[in-house]
């Protein structure tokens, strides 16, 4: 749905460019490329490591080490796991789902979705490359911290 | 030639790693290859069109505009338009760095763009409808709502402890990737 009205604005963008100015639209469609060109290697190495990791932390392994641990003990576990995966959103929330009704708590279940949106162990290559060593690490550090918030808020008010 | 090998020397060395895992363990290296496939799939579907986005807004957007809507002096316009851009988003993270970059280059201020960040990490809109129906209504809006503050606090913290140099190293960098 949003992937449609996103080629929708592309699409019509790129045509009203092109019938203002066909140069200017040329140079466009070269910078794009050019940029996608530019982070393609970190893009695929991405892609095999999330693959791998994926495969080793299959939803099983995941729903065993966040499932069977309580407690603080359980959100640090949760955090790590969080952290280091990326799980596209439509596996992630089913799963979490899942995971709250074979026993899991609210709290842990919100520092794994919070670590896994904000904190890329995965990505922080590229992030990086765009934003140089130290923001990238501070904003992750943040980001992993801050997820423990959320996590005490959830528990108060859902727990 | 030489070039291109040393560039994607990294990716070669894990599709060796991964390879070596289907000879190894064929069930873990397969499953592997497939998610693999299916992230790429999924890559290539929202790619494109962002990547599009991203050229066309560096040839047709005017610097001084984008210090205006969201430079040093855009004040509360600026966030509230990149609070809006990060939510309006979809697609993975990692596709949001590239434009960031483009924010940068044009003259976005340091902290609005990682709150472009941190609102296309955690409030893309797409995925609190997904949230609500997996989760529930109350679940996505307690987050929600911690998550404003919190992708506010981020990025000021952010902003404050990196130096001025470090700041403008970064700009340097974004005007150099395009």
């Amino acid at each position: 749905m949003f992937t449609i009205i996103l080629y929708v604005l592309a699409g019509g963008l790129l045509l009203l460019s092109f019938l203002k100015d066909k140069k200017k639209t040329k140079i466009a469609l070269m910078k794009a490329w050019k940029s996608f060109e530019n982070i393609l290697p970190q893009f695929l190495s991405i892609l095999i490591i999330i693959g791998i990791m994926l495969a080793v932390l299959s939803p099983d392994t995941i729903s065993k080490l966040i499932g069977q641990q309580s407690g603080c003990f359980g959100m640090v576990v949760a955090a790590i796991v969080g952290s280091i995966t990326l799980i596209p959103g439509f596996v992630a929330f089913p799963l979490a789902a899942a995971l709250l009704k074979s026993g899991a708590g609210f709290m842990q279940i919100a520092v794994f979705i919070s670590t896994l949106m904000m904190v890329g162990i995965v990505t922080i290559p590229l992030e990086i490359k765009y934003f140089g060593k130290k923001a990238a690490i501070l904003r992750n550090s943040l980001a992993f911290i801050f997820s423990f918030v959320v996590a005490l808020v959830i528990g108060v008010v859902l727990g | 030639m030489k070039k291109l090998l040393n560039r994607y020397k990294f990716f070669i060395i894990l599709a060796v790693i991964n390879l070596g895992l289907v000879v190894i363990y064929p069930s873990l290296g397969k499953n592997s290859l497939s998610i693999t496939w299916s992230n790429t799939l999924e890559m290539l579907s929202v790619i494109p069109p962002i990547f599009i986005l991203l050229g066309l807004l560096d040839v047709w957007v005017q610097r001084e505009t984008m210090i205006k809507l969201m430079g040093e002096k855009s004040g509360f316009i600026g966030v509230a338009l990149a609070f809006f851009l990060g939510s309006a988003a979809a697609g993975p993270l990692y596709a949001a760095f590239p434009i960031a970059g483009v924010l940068l280059k044009k003259g976005s201020k340091f902290s609005n763009v990682l709150i472009f960040i941190g609102a296309w990490s955690t409030t893309k809109i797409p995925m609190l409808l997904f949230e609500t129906s997996a989760m529930g209504w109350k679940f996505m809006l307690t987050r929600f709502i911690i998550d404003i503050p919190g992708i506010a606090l981020i990025a000021y913290i952010t902003q404050k402890v990196l130096h001025e140099k470090e700041i403008n190293l970064i700009f340097k960098k974004a005007k150099n990737q395009i």
